[in-house]
């Protein structure tokens, strides 16, 4: 178990190409860490510069104290979980889970007894003798994970582990993923474009974008207060709706729609957004602070009449789409509201939860 | 009850099943045509063979009787063969020679492609491509250059030319096979390894030979045909009869001027087909997979 230092690290490719430019990030010994972006933000890439799977073109990666931009995978001391689970087809799955530690030439009846208290950890023991052609793809992954688990690395490194899995399997296996980082605490670097893979299970989420890191943070605080507009909109499912307005002072700081309409800023944060005035600003709110009226009663909710385009029950709740001055929006709504497209649906907009981005520099206020 | 009537006067679809379902059968019965006139043309010469092995001379020569049919069937032939001191040296001959083929052009084959298919190696693609290039010269081309470096070597008149002429016939084909199934292993598989703490030796032999046994086996079958059936080599190399191969010691033994001991040529031509028929017939499944996996990797 280690520290994981990432220090100016650039990754370039030829033509000049730089998939990672020049990234800094502190990883703690036991914690769980879960690199998220879109495709080709340099979040695989990064995790393959970790495991010395990819050359680091500048900068310096530290695993428990020592540089290692020099060091090959085999010492290294980490273990991987590939998202096409990477078995070695020939073998059985004792075998798979044993190959790491037979060639550290570890005796065999501690190759035995680390495998059997794997497997018993992720409940593969009668799975052993199989090869990995005759298992299922979350038995797979299972075996995939107790490979990496034997070992006991330093650290284990996780590249989109679920994204082969089916809906319902993925949501059991992100449970039993995050059991066994509370069962085996090693450091872990898991990298993931699903942003619900990634609240689920980080202790701190790195939002990455263009090859940069867009914002370093707990789940809940990326959630709660996005650094950027990037963060903003990925973070979030259904995505944050952004409307662009103007800040006016208009008896009171209030937000100004393109059509006129006025929403006042709370108090709280006058003072914050009042710099912003008259400046090019985009209003960001939550689909969950976008409701039906039953609490306009509430200080700093305002109310906001938006026609119905689409309507997606999903049984706890209900998703309306509207376009609110030519931008679509989306609202979550009481199941029990009867609404229907084309009707006008009155929503109460809690501006204690708004986020106001400077278009200028794409940051959250 | 309009609405039902428009409905019945409306122009029927044609049932697309049951067209479908005639034209799969005729093109059923033309393949099965085609591959009866394909079958009879090429398993009629070893039944010939096999049925004239198992006459007397006498019968052979004999212009009454139908020659499809044997009257009475021996081994006398296969056992005079066998007997002969002559065959068994040209069948321990063609056993060596095509033993050290198949070693020395699968281990060059099975190097060249691990390196060229996942070392990533500046050139190596131009590489790959050069390997596949060597393989369209036709080996006869090569006769009389191949002639003088042997002489060169002091091999003439030596199964030796034969060990080292070979592998250079086999081993771009073979590495091209080995090269297009190593690539269809996915990467992953040796960064798994890599990680696990395996060096690129142990990645070789402890993933990819195993993984990449049917293709190892049709590369072995090809080095196998180029050695076992090569005829033009040996006859110029290999002028002594101690020295010569199974394909060129028939002819030379069995034929004397213009007298064909047809009955102990067709027992000599069975029994030297007979390694290849069987290592064919147990493998072919391994033979096929391995060239598909090639040929189907981008």
């Amino acid at each position: 178990m280690a520290n994981v230092s990432i220090r100016k690290v650039v990754k370039a490719y030829e033509g000049d190409v730089q998939a990672v430019k020049g990234i800094d990030l502190e990883i703690i010994d036991h914690e769980f860490v879960v690199l998220v972006g879109p495709s080709g933000c340099g979040k695989s890439t990064t995790l393959r510069m970790i495991a010395g799977l990819e050359e680091i073109t500048a900068g310096e990666i530290w695993i428990g104290g020592d540089v290692v931009n020099d060091v090959p995978p085999r010492d290294r001391d980490i273990a991987m979980v590939f998202q096409n689970y990477a078995l070695y087809p020939h073998m059985s799955v004792f075998d798979n889970m044993a190959f790491g530690l037979k060639l550290r030439k570890f005796p065999k009846e501690e190759i035995k007894r680390r495998v059997d208290e794997a497997a018993t950890m992720l409940d593969i023991q009668m799975l052993l003798d199989r090869k990995p052609k005759a298992l299922s793809g979350g038995q797979r992954q299972r075996v995939a994970m107790g490979r990496a688990v034997v070992r006991n690395p330093k650290v284990f490194l996780f590249d989109e582990p679920l994204s082969n899995l089916d809906a319902k399997l993925r949501v059991q296996m992100r449970t039993e993923i995050k059991k066994l980082h509370q069962l085996v605490p090693t450091t872990t670097v898991y990298v993931t474009h699903d942003q619900i893979e990634a609240m689920t299970l980080a202790d701190r989420v790195v939002v990455m974008n263009h090859g940069v890191i867009e914002q370093v943070g707990a789940p809940q605080e990326l959630y709660h207060h996005p650094a950027t507009r990037f963060v903003a909109g990925f973070i979030g499912s259904p995505a944050m709706n952004f409307l662009p307005c103007q800040l006016i002072d208009d008896g009171g700081l209030k937000v100004q729609l393109a059509d006129g309409t006025k929403m006042a800023v709370p108090p709280q944060r006058v003072d914050r957004y009042a710099p912003f005035k008259g400046k090019k600003v985009t209003l960001g709110i939550r689909p969950e602070h976008m409701t039906e009226t039953h609490d306009s009663e509430k200080p700093g909710v305002q109310l906001l009449n938006a026609k119905v385009d689409v309507v997606e029950p999903m049984g706890m709740e209900t998703l309306v789409h509207h376009f609110i001055v030519g931008v679509a929006v989306c609202s979550r709504i009481d199941p029990n509201v009867q609404t229907g497209p084309g009707e006008t649906l009155p929503l109460a907009v809690d501006m204690n939860n708004m986020h106001l981005i400077d278009d200028a520099s794409n940051r959250v206020v | 009850m309009s609405a039902s009537t428009t409905a019945n006067n409306l122009p029927r679809p044609k049932s697309k099943a049951g067209s479908m379902e005639r034209q799969r059968r005729l093109a059923l019965w033309v393949s099965y045509i085609a591959l009866t006139i394909f079958v009879i043309i090429f398993l009629v010469p070893p039944f010939y063979m096999i049925i004239t092995s198992l006459k007397t001379s006498a019968e052979i020569s004999a212009q009454a009787g139908n020659p499809w049919i044997v009257k009475d069937p021996t081994l006398s032939n296969y056992w005079e063969l066998m007997t002969n001191a002559a065959f068994q040296r040209y069948f321990i001959n063609s056993v060596w020679v095509t033993a050290i083929t198949v070693t020395i052009s699968m281990t060059i084959a099975i190097l060249a492609a691990f390196s060229l298919s996942r070392m990533g190696f500046k050139g190596s693609q131009v590489l790959s491509t050069g390997v596949f290039l060597t393989y369209l010269v036709p080996p006869s081309l090569l006769f009389i250059p191949l002639f003088q470096i042997m002489g060169w070597m002091g091999l003439i008149n030596s199964t030796w030319a034969l060990v080292v002429l070979f592998p250079t016939l086999a081993v771009p084909f073979c590495t091209w096979i080995m090269i297009g199934y190593f690539s269809s292993i996915p990467k992953e598989l040796d960064e798994a390894a890599l990680i696990d703490g395996a060096s690129y030796p142990q990645i070789l032999v402890k993933i990819f030979i195993p993984v990449a046994m049917p293709g190892i086996i049709a590369a072995m079958i090809f080095a196998f045909t180029v050695s076992w059936g090569a005829f033009l080599y040996p006859l110029a190399y290999l002028y002594s009869a101690d020295q010569a191969t199974l394909t060129v010691g028939i002819v030379r033994e069995l034929i004397k001027g213009d007298v064909f001991a047809w009955g102990l040529i067709m027992a000599a031509c069975a029994m030297a087909a007979a390694p290849p028929i069987i290592i064919y017939t147990f493998l072919m499944d391994y033979y096929i997979a391995g060239l598909t996996a090639g040929a189907t990797k981008g």
